[in-house]
């Protein structure tokens, strides 16, 4: 092979310094960007944001969204807060979404970070509402607060107070404040609403908040019921093997 | 090897007392007016409660129905693999289209809010004879123009958003941030102390990208006088791009044309100021008349 003349030598080695030099800044800006991904709990995105990878792509950081916000809601991410430095985001804690009917935010998204698709904002999945814990939840020690459930927008749909006995007195109710999910926007309502000194029940985001059942998985039940017959013919009923004396059904000799 | 002339300490002397000094900054005094202009538009909402343009440079709408996006963040989110609404879309394709009219690096020296920075820290640099410093290549820009487009696809983000400080800039003026001050401090360093000219000339890709639409652009400043060039090296010194001067004012351009057509040309103007023999003036790119002696510098019959 020929030597490298001298002018083709410094031709490659400005190209590779350039690459190299770009190739690390790639990965300086790739890292931070990676942090960005990981969207801290307490921070919602606005209603119809998209799912947060599809999200990172989407939003351009212009701010329309929190300047159309009614109540002071939206804010950016100012570079030192967890979430991708410009993008938008409340915390439920201090001003929760007032879920306006017309989606002002929604409507001034220029790009569709903030999804179109999205026309009721009941339909709205910020995040949702976790009692996330049952040793300081008043209602869990028997207490009538109620002030989560009063507060829903989707009252008696996202939060209902489920009622069941109360050990610890015998003959008292407790009623539970229980979210169901496919009612809950995530408005933050009931978090801003909790009168302890740190809330009960809290809005996380959906990735964090909700299980997923594997994709393989069968409730039996419901499979029976959608084939109106056991799914296996014959399952052998195997004999019961109960101490002495025991009955069928844990009950014991009267 | 020829000896380059020594560049002059004092740029624009001869110019102001040949012309007087408005005449000699007029486009200067322009440029920052629109500088101020452009960043008023988004400022008198959040300061005075006059809403005339909402949002960022990122993306925004003025008058409650002008929406302008910043093409280069539009181009970064698709690569990213969002295909942006109509109005984003509308946007992107309104800036492109009046930045190859007045020139796309006009967006440099004529809106970007980073400019004043760059040129505070490039005046105090010369007035404190800091040398040159790390020059990196002109072209590394290019790199990191390629690097932010790469970066968007494979990552799936708007990639140089993570990081970019014009916009970090402007939000953090805009929304009366903190975060961005710090960036603001950094660029101002680096341009001070670490790399003269380093930023706007040498690293940021969207000055780069907006260089592209130079090659297309219409508006130019054209050496249309340069037979009055008497070599004073003025239009050298002020210019953040010096490079992009010799082809036009020496005629070593493929062409021999004296419209300035290198793309790295920003349409400043500085050098229409300092040239006390005018021999610059705006032109459309294809206009190649030259005038011999302009007609008030002609001598007295």
């Amino acid at each position: 092979m020929a030597p490298i003349s001298p002018e083709r030598r410094r031709f490659l080695e400005n190209g590779f310094r350039a690459a190299a030099g770009a190739a690390c800044a790639g990965l300086v800006i790739g890292l931070l960007g990676e942090r960005a991904r990981a969207l801290p709990p307490t921070a919602l995105r606005p209603p119809g944001a998209l799912p947060e990878d599809a999200f990172l792509s989407a939003c351009v950081r212009c701010g329309l969204c929190v300047r159309d916000c009614p109540y002071d809601t939206l804010r950016l991410a100012d570079l030192l807060d967890g979430p991708a430095a410009g993008t938008p985001y409340f915390i439920a804690r201090e001003v929760p979404c007032e879920m306006c009917e017309d989606i002002p935010c929604l409507a001034a998204c220029p790009t569709g970070a903030l999804d179109p698709a999205l026309t009721d904002i009941a339909q709205a999945r910020m995040g949702l509402a976790v009692l996330i814990d049952q040793e300081t939840c008043l209602n869990w020690q028997g207490l009538r607060c109620d002030v989560c459930y009063r507060v829903c927008p989707l009252i008696d749909e996202a939060i209902t107070l489920e009622m069941q006995p109360n050990p610890r007195t015998g003959v008292h109710a407790l009623f539970i404040p229980t979210v169901h999910s496919e009612a809950c926007t995530g408005c933050g309502k009931c978090e801003r609403a909790c009168v302890l000194e740190e809330a009960a029940i809290k809005v996380l985001p959906l990735a964090i908040a909700k299980g997923e059942l594997g994709a393989h998985y069968r409730w039996g039940w419901k499979e029976k019921e959608k084939a109106g017959q056991p799914l296996v013919e014959g399952i052998i009923d195997l004999p019961d093997r109960a101490p002495p004396g025991a009955l069928p059904g844990g009950r014991s000799e009267p | 090897m020829s000896l380059a002339p020594r560049l002059p300490e004092r740029p624009g002397a001869e110019a102001v007392a040949a012309k007087g000094w408005l005449a000699a900054h007029r486009w200067l005094l322009l440029r920052r007016a629109s500088q101020i202009f452009f960043l008023a538009l988004f400022l008198t909402g959040p300061w005075f409660g006059v809403w005339i343009t909402k949002g960022t440079l990122a993306s925004s709408l003025t008058l409650g129905i002008l929406p302008l996006s910043d093409p280069f963040i539009e181009l970064q989110s698709l690569l990213g693999g969002h295909l942006p609404t109509l109005t984003a879309i509308t946007g992107a394709l309104i800036v492109l289209a009046a930045y190859l009219l007045v020139g796309g690096r006009a967006y440099c020296s004529w809106v970007c809010p980073i400019n004043p920075v760059t040129d505070a820290a490039h005046w105090l640099h010369r007035r404190l004879g800091f040398s040159k410093g790390w020059q990196p290549r002109r072209t590394t820009r290019l790199w990191l123009l390629g690097l932010a487009l790469l970066g968007s696809a494979v990552t799936g983000t708007v990639f140089w958003e993570f990081v970019n400080p014009v916009t970090i800039f402007h939000r953090t003026l805009v929304y009366g941030l903190a975060g961005g001050w710090f960036v603001i401090l950094a660029i101002f360093l680096f341009d001070l102390v670490v790399s003269r000219r380093g930023w706007c000339s040498h690293l940021c890709p969207v000055g780069a990208f907006y260089g592209q639409l130079n090659r297309f652009a219409l508006l130019k400043v054209s050496a249309r006088g340069r037979a009055a060039c008497d070599n004073c090296m003025d239009c050298f010194a002020v210019c953040p791009e010096p490079h992009v001067i010799t082809p036009a004012l020496r005629g070593t351009g493929p062409d021999g044309s004296p419209v300035i057509r290198h793309f790295d040309c920003t349409n400043c103007a500085r050098c229409i100021d300092v040239c006390a023999k005018d021999v610059f003036g705006f032109a459309i790119r294809s206009d190649r008349s030259e005038v011999s002696v302009r007609p008030h510098l002609a001598p007295e019959s």
